[in-house]
């Protein structure tokens, strides 16, 4: 039996202080450049969480609003205020700094992350409020030390700076004297990471109303990597952040593959539950403090406040079939193989139209594509284009070379079958999971049958090859499920109301 | 006389854009040598 | 452009001597192109990388324009990219890259 999709959760931590200090844009400018205008005008480009909460972008990212809503909205989005500024939404919340700062000192387990004793008392009764937050996490939080000694810490002991609003509220220390990989500078990265997978998992939690025991195995797809000098690459993000989520009952291991790690974890998720190795698996990730600011030379230049200012996080729950949730068809995968170049005619194709091809489908036969579902607000002004919209571009081109599609039709195309970017560039993030979500509920809506997530990665980052990666699988409406066939109620109206009117036109030229 | 036939060609591609490899293939169609392929990431 | 891509740009350049090296652009479109030929004819634009005020003059061209497509193999092309440029707003992405070489091409 296929595995299904019980739900997903999508998080937000706004992180304005980590973007000054942790984004490597900004690391790199106060190396080369510490005199530089763009490192002084900076502080004046960043948004207050009140700016964050009213993003349109972030509000489709958490739930509150969908990606059709978002497409209606007249680009550029950040000069624009969202009707809707919840903080939590119906996949997730967008956490605000200081919750988080307390969140990663809970998530710390080798008394690395200091905070000031006034800090902690003033911000961990908000954190209490927290709907996702239990006792067990709560816990966790110490009373904090004196701010004097987080000072001289920073300043003596190479620990990383913990701020909040500019001031100096806590420390990441380092893990050991002479290891890099245990620097104070890639605790703090991971540490970031685990807490952001650990919001995610217990909102997955939350939003599924499943039981924390029923989790079996966790894989965590992020882009960082733990270990010591020993062992650089060691893990295991999933098991760290299961154990402060409270999944007792599970183990887990860290997929990776850059911004297609997210999808290759979703396939293996799927074969793990498909072959009945275990019932429910969640797949994780947290986010990436080094591309916080990323493109802010850009955004600076053109008068934009920095949006990239969002550490962001998802899980996704993954359980035997119940024959309604929507199922993933592990019979139509798409693999971007050694042999398949790196031409982006050949990308695509062996992504979207050759599993398509094998399984008998054509493109069209997918109601909706998910590939790399970067916000445009944040990539068009750093010179990146719109990167959805160049996807379904190359997708539509495949199409109407392969006939599915008649050119006349290639408008049409693109705007039944695609999706507007909403994801924080945070790499792996945004890599076709983002909208796993709202596929779901489309699926059990009957707006659709299915959609295909495509991630693709970047491996030659990483100068072990020149590769590029990437691989798809498909969503379906579960096959024992009684949701209508791709047919909403106003359709069915419309067909009936213009049938009518047909009937009576008919009629009407009968007695003329 | 052409512009790349006989020169060394650096590529620096985009992952977005067009990659380094598929620009080092058609310099290479060129009669261009092609010294270093590089492909830049954004997102 | 990325820090260590200048480097290597700079050192090819010495190693080769400008007038022997010719760089090919990939990038998405019109602006992104044009900083990236202006940082190596130029110099960078952003002050940040190790060609921050090197005027090296070379030859560049984004992979997509008319004159040095037709050196490439038309088969070639059509497998790598030319669909990719169906894709990109290669009207802009000439313009650009001809006024940087028209302002600071020295080859």
């Amino acid at each position: 039996m296929k595995s299904v999709i019980k739900g997903a959760s999508y998080i937000l931590a706004h992180t304005p202080d980590m973007v000054l200090h942790n984004g490597t844009t900004q690391t790199t400018e106060r190396i080369v450049n510490p005199d530089s205008e763009y490192l002084k005008e900076l502080p004046g480009h960043i948004r207050s969480y009140e700016q964050v909460l009213s993003y349109w972008p972030n509000q489709v990212y958490i739930g509150n609003k969908t990606p059709d809503e978002l497409a209606a909205v007249e680009q550029p989005w950040y000069d624009k205020t969202c009707d809707v500024s919840d903080r939590y939404g119906k996949f997730g919340q967008i956490m605000p700094q200081e919750e988080f700062l307390l969140l990663m000192q809970a998530c710390d387990v080798f008394d690395l992350v200091k905070l000031d004793s006034a800090f902690v008392a003033a911000h961990k009764p908000a954190l209490a409020q927290n709907p996702v937050m239990d006792e067990s996490i709560l816990a966790r939080i110490g009373d904090g030390i004196d701010g004097a000694e987080i000072a001289r810490l920073v300043s003596e002991e190479h620990s990383e700076g913990l701020y909040h609003n500019g001031a100096l509220v806590g420390c990441v220390n380092r893990a050991h004297d002479i290891d890099v990989n245990l620097s104070a500078h890639v605790m703090h990265e991971n540490i970031v990471s685990k807490a952001s997978s650990v919001l995610a998992l217990l909102s997955a939690v939350h939003t599924t109303g499943i039981s924390k025991d029923e989790v079996e195995y966790v894989i965590d797809c992020c882009e960082e990597a733990c270990g010591d000098m020993n062992q650089r690459g060691g893990g295991n993000f999933a098991k760290a952040a299961a154990e402060i989520a409270g999944l007792s009952n599970a183990t887990g291991s860290d997929a990776r593959g850059f911004c297609a790690g997210p999808s290759h974890a979703m396939i293996e998720a799927a074969a793990l539950v498909e072959s009945g190795a275990y019932k429910t698996v969640v797949v994780t990730a947290g986010g990436c403090t080094a591309k916080l600011g990323m493109n802010g030379k850009d955004h600076v230049k053109k008068g934009l406040p920095i949006l990239e200012d969002m550490i962001g996080g998802f899980a996704v729950v993954v359980t035997q079939n119940d024959g309604v949730n929507p199922e993933i068809n592990l019979e139509i995968l798409g693999r971007h193989t050694v042999g398949t170049g790196s031409a982006p005619q050949a990308v695509i194709s062996s992504l979207v139209t050759d599993p398509l091809e094998r399984a008998g489908l054509k493109v069209t036969d997918i109601d909706k594509f998910s590939p790399e579902m970067q916000n445009p607000d944040i990539t068009k002004p750093a010179g990146a284009g719109d990167v959805p919209l160049a996807n379904y571009k190359m997708i539509a081109a495949l199409a109407v070379k392969r006939g599915d599609i008649a050119k006349a039709d290639l408008a049409k195309f693109t705007t039944e079958h695609v999706l507007t970017g909403w994801a924080p560039t945070q790499g792996h993030i945004p890599s076709g999971v983002p909208y796993i979500g709202f596929a779901r509920e489309d699926l059990l809506a009957g707006k659709i049958t299915r959609a295909m997530i495509i991630g693709k990665g970047s491996l030659f980052l990483g100068r072990m090859t020149n590769l590029f990666d990437g691989v798809s699988f498909v969503i379906q409406k579960n096959a024992g499920s009684n949701a209508p066939a791709g047919v909403s109620e106003e359709e069915v109206k419309g067909l009936i109301a213009k049938a009518m009117k047909e009937f009576a036109a008919t009629l009407l030229a009968q007695a003329d | 006389m052409g512009i790349l036939a006989g020169k060394k060609v650096v590529i620096i591609g985009d992952r977005d854009g067009i990659p380094g490899q598929a620009i080092a293939a058609c310099a290479t169609s060129a009669g261009a040598e092609v010294v270093f392929s590089s492909t830049e990431c954004f997102v | 452009m990325d820090l260590e891509n200048q480097k290597r740009v700079k050192e090819f350049a010495e190693q080769y001597g400008p007038e022997n090296v010719v760089v090919l652009l990939g990038a998405a479109e019109g602006e992104a192109s044009g900083l990236a030929a202006e940082t190596v004819t130029n110099g960078d634009p952003t002050y940040a990388g190790p060609l921050t005020g090197v005027q090296l003059g070379l030859r560049v061209y984004h992979v997509c324009e008319p004159e040095i497509k037709q050196e490439f193999d038309p088969a070639v092309y059509d497998d790598q990219v030319s669909m990719m440029e169906m894709v990109l707003d290669v009207d802009d992405i000439v313009n650009e890259m001809t006024s940087i070489r028209e302002q600071y091409c020295k080859y």
